[in-house]
């Protein structure tokens, strides 16, 4: 049942082995089986695009590799090696970011305040405000965020992509390796949407995996090398984004399967 | 949707001047502007000044609304009591007194207020607090030392508030619920602990040990020393902000402009000068000279002082105001929400227990069951709480508000008091605070409706 063609078909750029690798991930939640042996590479260097329809897994599988749930089956692997994730902690731990759709942020608290939350910096004991917030201005300028107007204001005062922006910063600033994106462009107008394809982009040219969930194909087709698309829970199609078409990915999507069958993005739906 | 092509290759990234140029059109900018603190944008004090009126204009107005009510206040209460007496040195100081209870507890209030909770026991545990340290330095027995039967009140009211903060936490009982029930049971233990419904626990200037409970409130500094003590606070205040701000200018971060340093500074120096001069005013008798600053004064600032550095510039402090913002944002940054609730409830139930002991000093060192309505104490702390500008629903306010609105609600009780008015003297004492407590409250809602919309049209 197992023997998915997509394996064989190496992304664009990516090297001997990707970074994150998931093998036969299964997940259920008391008789709703969530996930059925999932499959998914995430090279670095490399945008990979989820998508799905609603209930296709999407989600669950993101927390999966979050930590926030557990596999009831299969194995991660991250550099080859294999490794539990029992708790965000581990993935933390890892490298591997979330970024969540509600974006998790505090209004009430600051840029630099955000960006830290939970790992703040100490000095005798005390918070280190000077430190922390030259770090952050680091991040964010190396990310180019440049559209606040300082990194002290509250987070409430931010539009809709600097918000998303300060959700990205927050999570590459601590060297991670892996960022995972749920639908970082709901929600978001046309210049904001475009502010955050750039950012993604800019993460993956630093050379992290990057992982985008989104039900916008365009948004997808644009900054995707990979793509990934789960149905009803099962992985019925990866590969390079040049292998895929608009057409063909909506067909994976409603119907799990394709019937032209599309170059080294296509599989079996089973 | 901002694509040009159908499947074609990806446009030109726009470069990040245009962006920004974009981001410039976006008609929520400038709403987003109002909202920014002045002093972080502003680098000279015109600057400063109009962001600080715009930002009030655009209805976040902090500490601003109640200075302005207690200056409206002390000029009613002048011109409508007898004898014009509201604003007599000795009666500012008696005012002030009478409003550390509330300032104290009002700051405890506030502690649980900011992770978007509530404690209705502050009261009973504020009096179960002063009463259990006052029978601790009863000679011959117990006959504790002072600093040890303090400790332990506080220490006490720590475990009352954790235990409501467990509760509140980990089995996620409303917290008014939860301090409702702690409010009724703390209120009969008081009565066990004093001994029956007319026990009464003292305290005397004269006994050795007691004194210095007894002074809390009733003791003054001779004005020399209230100089002395002015001095250093002013030149402490004025080195660490002077040089606070030298060190965020060195390293290349955004440092308030000098002159707004100095007329901090400046203000500082004023309302210390001010407190001293009023209070080395002889306010006592033809017979007794009383004059000085009272203890009670530095106590508070140091209370303030404390929950300030432990709110804005620790961890824990850090957590408070996130879950108070977004309790789930803390949980995924890893944030041990439940601890951080069961040490805020206990950091308010410890604060209040001091605010307890201050109430006994204040009563010449006297606790009887009828000493003080503990319903009324949480009415007037919480009160006080949002009144000074901290919100209800957490997440926003600093201890600071608390010593303002206690200041203002004991204001408010003392002048009503002098005004003789018979009978209705009782019902304003609860009518006037429970107005303006609606009005700040509405106040607090509305500056969030205002807030909340302009988060839905940036969506």
């Amino acid at each position: 049942m197992n023997e998915d063609p997509q394996h064989t078909a190496p992304g664009p750029s990516d090297g001997p082995e990707p970074l994150l690798k998931l093998r036969g991930i299964d997940k259920h939640f008391g008789p709703v089986q969530a996930l059925t042996k999932v499959d998914l590479d995430l090279p670095a260097g490399n945008v990979t695009g989820l998508v799905g329809d609603n209930g296709a897994g999407k989600s669950v599988l993101t927390r999966t590799i979050a930590g926030v749930e557990q596999a009831d089956g299969g194995q991660i692997y991250f550099e080859g090696r294999p490794v539990h994730i029992r708790h965000p902690r581990d993935a933390a731990a890892l490298g591997i970011e979330t970024i969540y759709q509600d974006l998790a942020l505090a209004d009430n608290l600051d840029i630099v305040q955000n960006m830290f939350l939970g790992r703040e910096e100490l000095r005798r004991g005390l918070l280190d405000e000077d430190s922390m917030e030259r770090t952050a201005a680091q991040t964010l300028s190396s990310l180019r965020v440049t559209t606040v107007r300082s990194i002290r204001q509250p987070v409430a005062s931010l539009s809709g992509g600097q918000r998303q922006s300060v959700a990205v910063a927050k999570a590459v600033m601590w060297n991670s390796k892996v960022v995972l994106l749920d639908e970082p462009t709901a929600a978001l107008g046309v210049v904001q949407t475009r502010m955050v394809l750039d950012l993604t982009r800019r993460l993956r040219d630093q050379g992290l995996a990057v992982m985008v969930i989104s039900h916008n194909l365009n948004d997808v087709f644009e900054v995707a090398d990979r793509i990934a698309v789960l149905y009803l829970g099962r992985m019925v199609a990866q590969g390079p984004a040049s292998g895929f078409d608009r057409q063909s990915v909506v067909e994976y999507m409603t119907t799990g399967s394709a019937d032209g069958e599309r170059g080294s993005g296509s599989s079996s739906g089973n | 949707m901002a694509r040009t092509g159908d499947g074609g290759p990806v446009p030109e990234p726009p470069t990040s001047a245009a962006s920004v140029a974009e981001d410039e059109r976006d008609p929520t900018a400038a709403k987003a502007t109002a909202e920014v603190p002045p002093e972080i944008l502003a680098q000279s004090f015109g600057e400063y000044v109009h962001a600080w009126w715009r930002r009030v204009r655009s209805g976040d107005s902090g500490v601003l609304p109640v200075v302005v009510a207690m200056v409206v206040v002390a000029v009613v209460f002048e011109i409508i009591t007898l004898q014009h007496a509201f604003l007599r040195p000795s009666n500012l100081i008696y005012v002030f007194s009478l409003s550390t209870v509330y300032m104290v507890l009002a700051m405890a209030e506030i502690v649980v207020l900011l992770i978007g909770e509530i404690d209705l026991s502050v009261g009973a545990v504020a009096l179960l607090g002063g009463v259990i340290a006052f029978k601790l330095v009863q000679n011959p027995s117990p006959g504790w030392p002072w600093w040890a039967a303090i400790i332990v009140a506080l220490a006490c009211c720590g475990l009352m508030g954790a235990i409501q903060g467990t509760l509140t936490a980990r089995l996620r009982i409303p917290s008014f619920v939860v301090t409702l029930a702690g409010f009724l049971l703390f209120r009969g233990i008081l009565v066990v602990v004093l001994g029956g419904a007319d026990g009464a626990v003292g305290v005397s200037a004269g006994v050795k040990n007691q004194t210095v409970i007894y002074d809390l409130v009733q003791g003054v500094i001779t004005p020399t020393a209230g100089w002395v003590i002015l001095v250093v606070l002013v030149l402490t205040v004025g080195v660490a902000l002077w040089m606070r701000a030298s060190a965020r200018r060195r390293s290349g971060l955004v440092a308030p402009p000098p002159g707004l340093i100095a007329i901090r500074i400046g203000l500082v120096a004023a309302i210390g000068v001010g407190v001293v001069l009023i209070s080395s005013v002889n306010r006592g008798t033809s017979l007794v000279t009383i004059q000085g600053v009272p203890w009670v004064i530095p106590i508070v600032l140091v209370v303030l002082g404390i929950l300030t550095l432990v709110l804005q510039r620790t961890r824990f402090g850090r957590y408070v105001y996130a879950i108070g913002g977004n309790p789930e944002a803390a949980r995924r940054a890893g944030v041990n929400v439940a601890s951080v609730r069961i040490w805020a409830f206990a950091l308010c139930s410890a604060t209040a227990g001091f605010g307890g002991i201050l109430l006994g000093s204040f009563f010449f060192g006297q606790y009887s069951t009828n000493t003080a309505d503990p319903g009324q104490l949480v009415l007037y702390s919480v009160a006080a709480a949002v009144i000074g500008g901290t919100s209800l629903f957490g997440g926003r306010g600093k201890p600071l508000h608390g010593v303002l609105g206690g200041f203002l609600i004991g204001g408010i009780a003392y002048g009503v008091s002098l005004l003789q008015l018979g009978d209705l003297s009782t019902p304003l004492q609860y009518i006037l605070p429970g107005s303006v407590l609606l009005i700040a409250v509405l106040v607090d809602v509305v500056s969030r409706r205002g807030t909340a919309t302009g988060r839905v049209l940036r969506a």
